[in-house]
């Protein structure tokens, strides 16, 4: 039994329509065609495109499917299909099981009841009658934490408070042989975090899951397995998270963006290690390597520049900076014209992920911001597993010592 | 939630191809949607009296300032009234209150869904919930104005008599007219919001065919009208029973009645197959 095939999906998809006017008609059209008993066509009508398009695979409980892409690469409607809130356009699901989710956390509060009213309105809409929250009730307002507001109207609690009280209602009283998840792991400060997620892992053990979300770590320590999709389609489809992050860094687009006075321009950049590889015109490093950057810039006429470069993560945040300095450690400054430096980077054990390079140029004497150059030679770093920080020393980090004291 | 060891199977084909399951599942949904109902139906009228002062008092409030405004155009000789055979007062006040009821029971469905979009569009429910707890918050508002109606006709001199028992069967009947006109107005009225902005329209102009405020023409087009209109036999029977008078009219009530159910199974059905395609349409 434990090996059943709890979720089957073959060929699923569904079509969506970029207009409003015309996805109402459609709609309208849609609704007279089921009326009549006829099926839905597997065809692309004008102005509609799929959203989701041959989307196969099975799972097993004690599984994990992590779906990852952009926004608006169908993860969500997937979810939704799935879920039965939708119908597909094509293809087949077949759903073997009870069905829990964690989705819309707090579905169905009204802010003018108190908390305690509401854990029954959000059960009752997870389909739990009274006497099962009657038994765990207690249980719910401890593990949302919110004991001396439970008597209070919900609309005076803090948003942190509503979603905490949402997520124990659900999480403590579904028992689900199939849960679906949609970015709800991350609610609340970090130690309701940890709570959320020991106890997802708990619901994981016997149940099939399919999982959406944005957080990489996350994707990497639950999932057993990993679809990437990018409009619509799964472009790749793993048992191994690292390689399916890696992937999804791949299809990272990446924008570059010039500001500043124009008195320094960035004319060359290259970022070159010995463990560098390119796929797909990506450039991957393997994490910890040694990095170097070929620069080439020009100063214009009555200026001076004294150079930063940066390394940005994803979102566009820095997370290393190098002040270019002279050989005897003094911050360079350049004169007019143009310069070629070769600046070292030092090993590259930044997390798993996508980065680029900045490159800022600063006059000290007017204090004028001459060049800042962003998205400039993106790369990705890559390793088996994504953890939860922003650097990884690995291999470097040996133990000195260890005894064991008890 | 689906139950354990079920197969549940979703596939682009019509759910009429499969009948069975269709009606198995209808029937399964309407049983597990029960408690949702309550619960639901619990939490708006909770929700809409705990931040009200007048409270329950409002669901008489509005058939009352009709009758009012009614009651002063006619003594005021702006609209001639032909008799109503009983105190005119009495006559507007059952008449706009029974109205009322079917107004509200019209509007419910698609009150109950515009209102649980972001449910719907997120989270697996049984979607009957929406409508039976829309029909239990009717019956509660229902019960206040009859309640509060009873003693005001009292104090009119009119004295009801046992025909008083039969009040909530005429209710009843009104319920089943308005819920399934709006069921079946449903899934066109989800999709477009004309439908929304159209019903009070209509009921408003409905109303002047039907012996609500005017009392039954005895001939001519509009006489034609009024009894074409099946809003009819609802209005003057449960007047007629709220008054202490046998229905004029029993055989076409208890018509109406029969097919307004028919309706609305027809309806439940039709909002059930729609769901998905209009969730599909809805923004979050």
């Amino acid at each position: 039994m434990e090996n059943d095939v709890l979720i089957k999906a073959d060929g699923v998809s569904k079509k969506f329509c970029r207009d409003l006017k015309t996805s109402l008609r459609y709609g309208l059209a849609d609704l007279a065609s089921e009326f009549i008993g006829r099926d839905r066509s597997p065809h692309l009508r004008n102005k509609e495109f799929w959203a989701v398009h041959g989307v196969s695979f099975e799972l097993k409980r004690g599984e994990c499917l992590g779906l990852i892409g952009h926004n608006g690469a169908g993860k969500t409607t997937l979810l939704r299909i799935l879920n039965g809130l939708i119908k597909p356009d094509a293809g087949r699901i077949e759903i073997r099981g009870q069905v829990g989710a964690l989705i819309a956390l707090g579905a169905g509060f009204n802010p003018i009841l108190t908390g305690r009213e509401n854990i029954y309105v959000n059960a009752a809409v997870l389909g739990l009658g009274r006497k099962k929250v009657d038994e765990r009730i207690d249980e719910i307002i401890a593990f949302a934490e919110i004991d001396e507001f439970i008597d209070m109207p919900v609309q005076h609690y803090s948003s942190g408070m509503t979603v905490r009280l949402g997520f124990a209602v659900a999480a403590i009283l579904i028992k689900p042989d199939i849960l679906f998840l949609d970015e709800v792991l991350a609610v609340g400060d970090i130690s309701f975090t940890i709570k959320c997620l020991n106890r997802v892992r708990e619901l994981m053990r016997t149940s099939a899951v399919v999982f959406v979300s944005h957080s990489m770590p996350l994707i990497s320590s639950f999932c057993t397995r990993v679809l990437v999709m990018d409009h619509g389609h799964t472009v790749l489809d793993t048992t191994e998270p690292g390689v399916a992050v890696n992937h999804y860094f791949g299809l990272v687009k990446n924008a570059q963006q010039v500001s500043g006075s124009g008195g320094a321009s960035v004319l060359n950049i290259a970022l070159t290690s010995s463990g560098i590889t390119h796929q797909d015109g990506n450039a991957v490093v393997r994490q910890g390597e040694e990095g170097t950057v070929d620069l080439s810039l020009r100063i214009e006429h009555g200026h001076k520049g004294m150079v930063s470069l940066y390394v940005d993560d994803a979102t566009l945040a820095q997370v290393l900076v190098v002040p270019v300095a002279d050989e005897h450690g003094k911050l360079l400054l350049l004169g007019p014209g143009e310069h070629r430096l070769r600046i070292p980077l030092g090993p590259l054990e930044m997390n798993a992920g996508k980065y680029s390079l900045l490159v800022g140029v600063r006059d000290p004497q007017t204090e004028t911001n001459l060049c800042r150059h962003q998205g400039l030679s993106p790369f990705t770093v890559s390793s088996d597993r994504v953890y939860w920080s922003k650097f990884v020393r690995i291999g470097s980090a040996r133990i000195l010592s260890t005894e064991q004291l008890a | 939630m689906d139950q354990a060891g079920t197969v549940v199977v979703y596939t682009p084909a019509s759910v009429l191809r499969t009948p069975g399951t269709l009606f198995r599942e209808m029937g399964r949904d309407l049983r597990s949607s029960w408690e949702l109902s309550w619960r639901l139906a619990n939490r708006d009228i909770t929700a809409q009296y705990r931040g009200s002062m007048l409270g329950y008092l409002w669901a008489f409030i509005l058939p009352l300032a009709n009758t009012l405004a009614w009651v002063f155009l006619n003594s005021a000789g702006i609209v001639k009234l032909s008799n109503t055979g009983m105190p005119y007062p009495v006559y507007v006040l059952t008449g706009t209150m029974l109205w009322q009821m079917f107004v509200e029971a019209l509007q419910a469905p698609l009150q109950q869904v515009g209102t649980s979009k972001s449910m719907l569009t997120k989270l697996k429910f049984p979607r009957e919930a929406l409508i039976v707890s829309g029909m239990i918050k009717w019956g509660f508002n229902a019960g206040i104005k009859l309640v509060i109606l009873v003693p005001v006709l009292l104090f009119f001199g009119v004295k009801p008599d046992a025909h008083l028992v039969l009040v909530p069967v005429a209710a009843i009947g009104i319920l089943l007219a308005g819920t399934s006109l709006g069921l079946l107005a449903a899934p066109l009225g989800i999709l477009y919001t004309d439908i929304a902005k159209g019903i009070p329209v209509f009921a408003q102009f409905a109303m002047f065919i039907t012996p609500v405020v005017f009392a039954m023409p005895s001939a001519g087009i509009t006489a034609r009208l009024f009894h074409l209109n099946f809003m009819t036999p609802l209005i003057l029977t449960g007047r007629a029973w709220l008054t202490g008078s046998p229905s004029p009219m029993l055989g076409y009530f208890i018509a109406v009645c029969l097919i307004s159910f028919m309706l609305m199974l027809l309806g439940w059905l039709l909002y059930r197959m729609a769901m998905p395609i209009l969730i599909e349409r809805m923004s979050s």
